[in-house]
């Protein structure tokens, strides 16, 4: 197989997409390689569903070229997409089918050799054997969440795209999960990942940010919160809402975050922004310098592209 | 805050207009269906129909033969088509369902009637429809009595008669005892077909589509043709049983005659199922849920239960009508299935019909796996 000898799984640039006069993917460039968790972040509506879209045969680009698994994404969509385990934002099983008819039906559509001992492996696998005989559509949303699990590898694909499998799910579901994930990829599967939580894109091996359909930031966590130089001080004390109310909008600040009963100011200009703060210090008030986390950082992100975007 | 309020009545109402605004096939429902049925109920709709096709055989051209087939012609309800010349002629007309009626004028007609003998005038209908031909042979009853009335002037007034100069004897063919059941029942095996798979598969592609499962099932290697047979066989397997169904209820219950090759009757019903099959699979690539889809299909039954010749005679429709009656499936399903049970036609009888069907399922086909294909991207 071609892919073995190649160092990345999904190797694309300047991939395009349009709906109308609508740019939804904007010259997107990415690298992925063998046995890497990959996370993909941005808000809602940001283009990362039709990214993947395009990177599992659904959709074809307007621009751009590469490779995933090796295969060609504008013309061997087919070949992508039998090895390629696709799990949708929406969960998109049959509520009508028991969770064994479900895996049935998949693994028959994959062809997958030996079907009824790799159906019987992939309830095993993910916990689902008890369960077998349920209606997918009377699970809740963390066992609906394995199901799709099982569902995308019962035909050992090489790679994984999650379109954030966790909204939703309860929180001991979500550790399960990443759990999962980490095991599958540590025996080489790659996978690339959607999340709006943080704590999940701290579990990635690498990131990406996507914005307004504009790849912003990519690389690991270290390498994404260096390259946006943020400066984040935490206040707390008496009367923070009507600090706030005075601090949005100075020079220097902003993002102006209520944390239960801390403020978190952040900005990139660290002078300008120590400048104001030291102006509306009072006593009752402690103060303390912190690094910005994730969080701070995209919401950086973001804001500064959108001003280019206007 | 339990009583009942204006504001809070007025929101809701308010909130379904703007609902109603969005949903753009159901506000077409309920402007199209009242007018839709304004039109078939009102003009194409006639339980009285006149200008039937008719054949005459006339083997005594007299002037009281002309006169009397002026008379008939008169009266509104035959038009005279073709003349036949032998009574083998006359029989293949009725049985491929060009003529509604023939009519045998007997040699010695003019002769008998004037020796005041009543010659009898020999009216074969194809009563397989006995709503379409029973007023015809009312009105050709009561013209008996009237025609030669300025023919027979004077002291000729006797050979009137008192029950008229004429003696009409009827034959209904294929329907003798003039059963609606006989021509409802093989109909109503259009009209199942119709309804039944039409709704299924217009829901079936739009289920998936409304519950998210068509993406994952494009995310497979599965191919879109393999998708759409797939969906269309199991409803095939459903038809044939409804099929079966109608069959050995007309017969055991209804008793139905079955003068036919029932294997044709099978074997024409496969491609009326696959036809409506694709109206179906055109219907889902449209619709935007299953509602709207239960909707597009009633719209396409209601023509077809109306128009076709199932509930009204379909000469008795306005010529519009009827032009919009054969594109339907129905229509000549209808005839098939009601010419291969009453009547015994064979293959060559049933040809004429079984080409608009094969056209409509070519067009239905291309645009259903056209419209189904555009959805991909």
């Amino acid at each position: 197989m071609s892919s073995l000898t190649q160092d990345f799984v999904i190797d694309v640039t300047g991939v395009t997409k349009r709906f109308g006069s609508k740019t939804v993917v904007d010259q997107v460039a990415l690298q992925v390689r063998r046995g890497e968790i990959y996370g993909f972040l941005g808000p809602n509506g940001s283009g990362k569903t039709t990214f993947i879209r395009m990177l599992c045969g659904l959709l074809t680009p307007d621009a751009g070229s590469g490779t995933c698994l090796g295969y060609d994404v504008r013309t061997q969509q087919a070949e992508i997409k039998r090895h390629v385990g696709y799990m949708t934002q929406k969960f998109s099983y049959y509520e009508d089918l028991t969770i064994r008819e479900n895996l049935d039906f998949i693994a028959r559509v994959y062809a997958v050799p030996d079907r009824v001992p790799a159906v019987q492996h992939s309830l095993e696998r993910l916990g689902l054997a008890n369960r077998s005989h349920q209606l997918a559509g009377q699970l809740s949303g963390g066992w609906k969440q394995r199901l799709a699990l099982a569902a995308c590898l019962i035909h050992s694909p090489q790679l994984l795209l999650l379109d954030e499998p966790t909204a939703g799910v309860d929180p001991k579901a979500r550790r399960e999960f990443w759990d999962e994930i980490h095991r599958l990829a540590a025996e080489g599967l790659t996978v690339l990942i959607t999340t709006h939580y943080m704590d999940e894109a701290e579990r990635c091996h690498r990131l990406a940010y996507l914005a307004y359909g504009k790849l912003l930031a990519r690389g690991t966590l270290a390498e994404v919160l260096r390259a946006t130089p943020l400066t984040t001080w935490t206040v707390s004390g008496p009367g923070l809402r009507a600090l706030a109310e005075t601090l949005r909008g100075r020079p220097g600040v902003e993002q102006v975050v209520a944390f239960g009963n801390t403020l978190h100011i952040s900005g990139r200009d660290a002078v300008t922004l120590e400048a104001t703060l030291a102006a509306v210090r009072v006593p009752g008030h402690e103060w303390v310098r912190i690094t910005a986390g994730l969080e701070d950082v995209f919401i950086s992100l973001m804001d500064t592209a959108k001003d280019n975007f206007a | 805050m339990r009583r009942f309020t204006f504001h809070r009545l007025w929101a809701i109402v308010l909130k379904e207009f703007i609902q109603m605004k969005r949903d753009r096939v159901t506000f077409a429902m309920m402007v199209g269906i009242p007018l839709m049925q304004l039109m078939l109920f009102g003009f194409a709709i006639n339980a009285d129909p006149k200008h039937l096709p008719t054949a005459i055989r006339a083997a005594d051209q007299g002037p009281f033969a002309r006169t009397f087939v002026a008379a008939l012609k008169n009266s509104g309800y035959f038009t005279l088509v073709r003349e036949a010349a032998t009574e083998a002629e006359a029989q293949q007309l009725l049985q491929l369902g060009d003529v509604q009626f023939v009519i045998n004028i007997p040699e010695d007609f003019s002769r008998r009637l004037l020796r005041g003998e009543q010659p009898t005038v020999l009216i074969e209908a194809d009563a397989s429809d006995p709503a379409a031909t029973g007023p015809a042979i009312s009105a050709a009853r009561t013209l008996a009595t009237s025609v030669f009335v300025r023919d027979l002037p004077g002291p000729l007034a006797r050979l009137r008669g008192t029950d008229g100069p004429v003696n009409f004897q009827i034959h209904a063919h294929y329907n003798p005892e003039n059963i609606t059941q006989y021509n409802v029942v093989p109909g109503l095996m259009g009209v199942v077909l119709t309804m039944t798979m039409v709704v299924i598969t217009a829901l079936a592609v739009t289920r998936e589509r409304e519950r998210g499962t068509m993406e994952n099932l494009l995310a497979t290697p599965v191919r879109p043709a393999e998708v759409m047979i797939g969906k269309i066989l199991p409803y095939i397997a459903v038809g044939y049983i409804q099929v079966t169904l109608i069959l050995i209820a007309a017969r055991f219950i209804f008793g139905v005659p079955m003068v036919g090759n029932l294997a044709l009757v099978y074997a024409v019903a496969l491609l009326f199922i696959a036809a409506n099959l694709a109206v179906g699979i055109t219907f889902s690539t449209l619709a935007q849920n299953q509602l709207q889809a239960v909707q597009m299909a009633f719209f396409f039954f209601l023509p077809s239960i109306l128009l076709s010749g199932f509930m009204f005679p379909f000469r008795g429709m306005p010529e519009w009508a009827q032009w919009l009656g054969s594109c339907l499936p129905n229509t000549h399903f209808l005839r098939i299935v009601r010419g291969i049970l009453l009547k015994g036609n064979g293959f060559a009888e049933i040809a004429p019909e079984l080409w608009p069907l094969l056209l409509f399922l070519a067009v239905a086909m291309t645009v259903g796996v056209k419209r189904y294909r555009q959805t991909l991207d």
